[in-house]
């Protein structure tokens, strides 16, 4: 007899189950019942939310080289497991030529972002010229934590493409997966409980994105949301929720599995600017600043 | 009742025996090992020792020409028809495949070139392995880098590079050189060439295409040849100011893109207000890291002189737990120099120092019986007019100078054809600002030294060199641009 | 010490303490790190820093018996090897300083006493005065005092400055070794700050921590405070024993300590007279590592006693 896998969340570096108690039922196209999944909560939203919060400082203070290597590494670890992966798209529904490309579009989107950590910051930040005798200068820092609504259309390329750029300049992510099909998520949630990424970087909900969305949007520690097409009507909540403390709300028209979906603007999104002034001293006769 | 205690460090060497060196070695060309057809060899010393370590084949130019061609077949019907993404993946393997074989590498660089074990192990290989990690990552982000404008390839690059940070320096040239779709012909300096054979067989075991990556070694003449061939499309040289010219020269009259990193006689300037023990920790690290055989090595001390005396003493103190000894042992501070003929010229200008009337300084420390060897040097009473405190000694020899005002230290730090790097030491951040500003280097380490970072773009002013390696700057170099 | 200095002669004092810059301290210390000691410098070192030990009890449960225990160990430390070293003294609250002075007779290991209401410091000077003479009447050969933290971060260094005089007074032919408790400064301006005003007050040792917080004896303020005694020995001759204290669990810390010692003060000061270590589980350590130099063999904490 078969010993099926639970699939459970992915909070603070640890797999629990919801505090809910509630499962729901994941079922493919062809309405087969493939796995039980964790049916979130807002307490698991709050319990996620304060794992990324905790997490946060030290992962934006690592190095850009070391951000680098450990994204690097989550790519490495992808392709380890390729297997486990293509076995899930495929119980989800699609074919193996889909599942193959989606799988190796997601291990190069790693590799192209775990390229990025440690050069953004020489595209987006300057030394600015001003008039006076100082010397200034504007640096990219990470918003803080980042809410997530995975893509609802694919279960691994839109997941991965929506958080990688998040991530890499520092943020911390709660991710509310895809509700039809989260099994790639946590696998994915293995791949990275497997491969240096700290715990409480990246935290995982499965379950209804109607149900954890207003929890996760109004929630006062959250800096920013990342949302990809869902119902208009929840999008509008969502949006309106953010306004109490002024999250920065990026909200993508399609899903972010096209080849060209990827790029310096889903970084800079979620990337606070900060300037910074210091008087020069006017030696040997130079006037002016920088 | 006190007993003097006497503790002294028994030497910890690293074993050189997890290294197998071949008796011969070959070219390496279009991804196999090749015979030269100038049928030539020379030999490699280890410089700790004066012990034989190999044969290295010795190119000609018909070798170079074999490597051009195979340099150039690779780019046209392989490497730029690759996306950057699947340039960057190569490089990201290499650099893996590096970092798995640091210790080897940490090991032959050191036998090789005579650095201290400790420096190749911390700090030359895991730069080079980052190095590539870093370009492996802009393979594929050129355009962004350079908004606006379009960017291609060059096509074949000639690549020289020096003994003192061998292959560091191989990572400085082939990592961004590749990145951008070049293919590359390099030449390693003809005493270290060993981890640059190493680099081959790391290319051949990435899978790297064949002629992507080509290492013809040499001589001189070997480089010349490189340089003058008519199918190079880019010239990279690190080396000394009058190798540099002549390569210059020959470049002239062709579209040959080049770049230089050249000599320095870099200052290092001490103001008052410094955290003076960090300084003094930073005027080591700046001249006798790596035995001085360093371009940017803050060779010229320029130290207030409210403070100088009290520098002087520290330093001096600071100089006995400093440890010249066998390049393998674990805690050798100073290893060996690179080879007879630079530790004949450092000792000429010891001994030029002392016939300009500077006042010199050496601890008291024992040399090793064989090998080429030299004591960490301090001239004071150094005149800015000396040829000392002017030409660059490529050595464990720090001229001090005293200043007196911001200004006046200025001016003499300028006062030089090189203008590679310089370091600036004072609590006060605007001094840093206002300091960094009037110098003229390509470098200005302030409150630090000899500092480097995959990310960093690195390269001097003047006859120190023209062109940046690392950073985004460093991409430059390897790039055609047209709107 | 200096003689009893006025508020401005100390504050021209404290303006030359020289800035320290952290990350150049940090490289000092990973150069000195990657020392390798090996063979017969390894078991010198070993031996040198058993010898340094200030065997430490300082708990609120402490009670005779368990100080007499500490005591037995401080002259036995591993009788099953021959020939080692004893610790150089056993560091108790003053409640327990008779006991121990009883329990250590005359085997040479010294009596060190917390005191000036230790931890904290926070009480009047009469209290700390009563502290000390109190650990002095009942024979400390040693007094640990600690700092008004509270008070220096305020700016009052002439309160500082005139505490410590005042318990250096008290102590008179028994040395004063000052704790700064250098978790709760801001900087390493600060230690080095502290360092030099101790000196100037007359500290005969200068010590990082109570060992009751963290962090305690880190690389980077023990290298600050050797520079303090570096420099004030090249003013003025005179030597002031340093004392590390909490945090040093392994051989290995302690070896890169001494090597610290070494290389910033040099050899003069590697004697238990200028040295000490306050630890209490490194001495197992020491001695388990002892062991494997002689006998080749990673050693169990089962064969060490533990007190």
């Amino acid at each position: 007899m078969e010993i099926l896998k639970t699939y459970k969340l992915y909070i603070g570096g640890q797999f629990p189950r919801t505090e809910s108690g509630r499962s729901y039922a994941v079922v493919s196209p062809s309405g087969q019942h493939i796995a039980n999944a964790c049916q979130g909560s807002k307490k698991d939203v709050r319990n996620a939310v304060q794992a990324a919060r905790k997490a946060q400082a030290s992962w934006a203070a690592k190095s850009a080289f070391n951000r680098s290597q450990i994204i690097y590494r989550i790519a490495e670890m992808l392709a380890a497991r390729r297997g486990q992966f293509l076995e899930e798209l495929q119980a989800l529904g699609s074919d193996l030529e889909g599942a193959t490309q989606e799988v190796e579009s997601s291990i190069d989107r790693c590799v192209y972002y775990a390229g990025w950590a440690d050069k953004f910051q020489s595209l987006l930040g300057s030394v600015n010229p001003v008039a006076s005798s100082h010397f200034n200068f504007s640096v990219p820092e990470a918003m803080g934590v980042v809410g997530v609504v995975a893509c609802q259309q694919t279960a691994l390329l839109g997941f991965i493409s929506q958080v990688l750029p998040v991530l890499i300049g520092g943020n911390t992510v709660v991710v509310i997966a895809n509700q039809k099909s989260p099994l790639c998520a946590i696998t994915l949630a293995e791949v990275l409980a497997t491969s240096d990424v700290p715990g409480g970087v990246v935290n995982i909900l499965t379950g209804e994105v109607s149900e954890m969305l207003p929890t996760l949007s109004a929630h006062m520690d959250v800096n920013a949301l990342s949302i990809s097409p869902i119902e208009a009507k929840l999008q509008q909540m969502a949006q309106e929720e953010a306004i109490d403390n002024l999250k920065r709300v990026r909200i993508f028209a399609e899903p972010l599995y096209a080849e060209s979906a990827q790029g310096l603007p889903y970084i800079s999104d979620f990337q606070e600017i900060k300037t910074t002034w210091h008087p020069v001293e006017q030696i040997a006769g130079g006037v002016g600043g920088y | 009742m006190m007993s003097q205690t006497n503790w002294k460090l028994e030497p910890s060497l690293e074993s050189a025996a997890q290294i197998q060196l071949q008796a011969q070695y070959e070219l390496f060309i279009d991804g196999k090992w090749q015979k030269p057809l100038s049928k030539n060899y020379f030999n490699s010393v280890n410089p700790a020792d004066e012990s034989h370590l190999a044969k290295i084949a010795w190119g000609n130019a018909e070798d170079v020409d074999l490597a051009v061609l195979a340099a150039r077949r690779a780019y046209d019907t392989v490497w730029s028809k690759l996306s950057g993404a699947e340039r960057g993946k190569y490089l990201f393997r290499i650099a893996r495949l590096m970092q798995e074989k640091s210790k080897e590498l940490a090991i032959l660089e050191t036998l090789d070139g005579g650095k201290p074990i400790r420096e190749s192990r911390d700090i030359d290989i895991p730069l080079a392995c980052n190095h590539f990690f870093y370009y492996a990552g802009w393979a594929d982000k050129l355009q962004e880098a350079f908004a606006g404008q379009q960017v291609s390839a060059l096509g074949v690059a000639g690549q020289i590079t020096p003994w003192n940070f061998p292959l560091l320096m191989l990572a400085w040239k082939v990592a961004p050189a590749l990145a951008c779709g070049n293919t590359v012909v390099l030449k390693p300096a003809e005493t270290t060439s060993l981890t640059a054979l190493k680099f081959a067989e790391i290319c051949q075991e990435a899978g790297l295409p064949a002629g992507v990556v080509n290492i013809v070694t040499g001589y001189g003449d070997t480089g010349a040849a490189l340089v003058a061939h008519p199918d190079v499309d880019k010239i990279a040289f690190t080396g000394s100011t009058a190798v540099g010219k002549q390569i210059h020269k020959a470049c002239i009259g062709t579209s040959k893109k080049l770049t230089l990193e050249l000599g320095g006689k870099s200052a290092n300037i001490i103001l008052e207000d410094a955290p003076i023990d960090q300084a003094v920790e930073g005027v080591i690290n700046s001249i006798f890291f790596n035995q001085g055989h360093v371009c940017c090595a803050g060779s010229r001390l320029f130290v207030q002189e409210s403070i100088a005396e009290r520098v002087l003493e520290k330093l001096k103190f600071r100089l006995q737990s400093i440890y010249v000894g066998h390049p393998l042992d674990k805690n050798t501070d100073i290893g060996a120099i690179n080879s007879k003929k630079q530790l004949e010229t450092i000792e000429r200008y010891i001994s030029l120092g002392l016939a300009e009337g500077a006042e010199i300084y050496q601890p008291d420390c024992t040399l090793p019986s064989k090998g080429f060897y030299c004591k960490p040097t301090l001239f004071t009473d150094v005149a800015q007019s000396a040829r000392i405190a002017q030409e660059e000694v490529f050595g464990p020899v720090l001229t001090i100078q005293t200043f007196r005002t911001m200004e006046e230290v200025v001016q003499k730090a300028n006062n030089s054809p090189y203008g590679l790097a310089a370091g600036v030491w004072t609590d006060k951040g605007a001094r840093i600002f206002g300091l960094s500003q009037q110098l003229k280097a390509g470098v200005v380490w302030a409150n630090t030294f000899n500092k480097f970072d995959p990310a960093s773009p690195f390269g001097g002013y003047k006859e120190s060199g023209f062109g940046r390696e690392g950073g985004r700057h460093g991409l430059s170099a390897y790039l055609k641009f047209s709107n | 010490m200096l003689e009893n200095l006025s508020t401005p002669e100390l504050f021209s004092l404290l303006a030359l303490s020289p800035s320290i810059d952290q990350i150049g301290t940090q490289e000092r210390i990973a150069r000195i790190q990657a020392r390798s000691i090996k063979g017969a410098a390894k078991i010198q070192g070993l031996r040198m820093a058993l010898s340094m030990i200030d065997l430490t009890t300082l708990e609120g449960k402490d009670t005779p018996a368990k100080v007499r225990q500490l005591c037995f160990k401080a002259q036995h430390l591993h009788d099953q090897a021959a020939d080692l070293p004893t610790v150089a003294a056993v560091c108790v609250y003053p409640t327990m300083v008779g006991v121990a002075k009883k329990a250590l007779g005359n085997s040479g290991i010294k009596v060190a006493s917390v005191s000036t209401a230790f931890p904290s410091g926070q009480a009047p000077f009469e209290i700390k005065k009563l502290d000390t003479l109190y650990a002095l009447e009942n024979g400390a050969d040693e007094i640990d005092m600690v700092v008004s933290r509270g008070r220096f971060l305020s700016g009052d260094y002439q309160f500082v400055y005139d505490e410590i005089a005042a318990i250096k007074e008290l102590c008179s032919m028994s040395r004063l070794k000052v704790i700064f408790e250098t978790g709760e400064l801001d900087s390493l301006d600060q230690v080095r700050k502290i360092s030099d005003l101790a000196i100037a007050a007359g500290a005969d040792f200068i010590k990082t921590s109570t060992g009751k917080i963290q962090p305690a004896a880190t690389f980077p303020v023990v290298l600050t405070m050797l520079g303090a005694i570096k420099d004030h020995f090249d003013k003025t001759g005179q030597m002031i024993g340093m004392k590390p204290a909490g945090g040093i669990s392994s051989s290995k810390l302690a070896l890169q300590h001494l090597l610290l010692v070494k290389e910033v003060l040099g050899e003069a000061w590697l004697s238990n007279e200028w040295y000490r270590f306050g630890a209490s589980s490194l001495a197992n350590d020491l001695l388990m590592q002892y062991q494997k130099q002689l006998t080749g063999k990673y050693q169990s904490a089962a064969y060490f006693s533990i007190d």
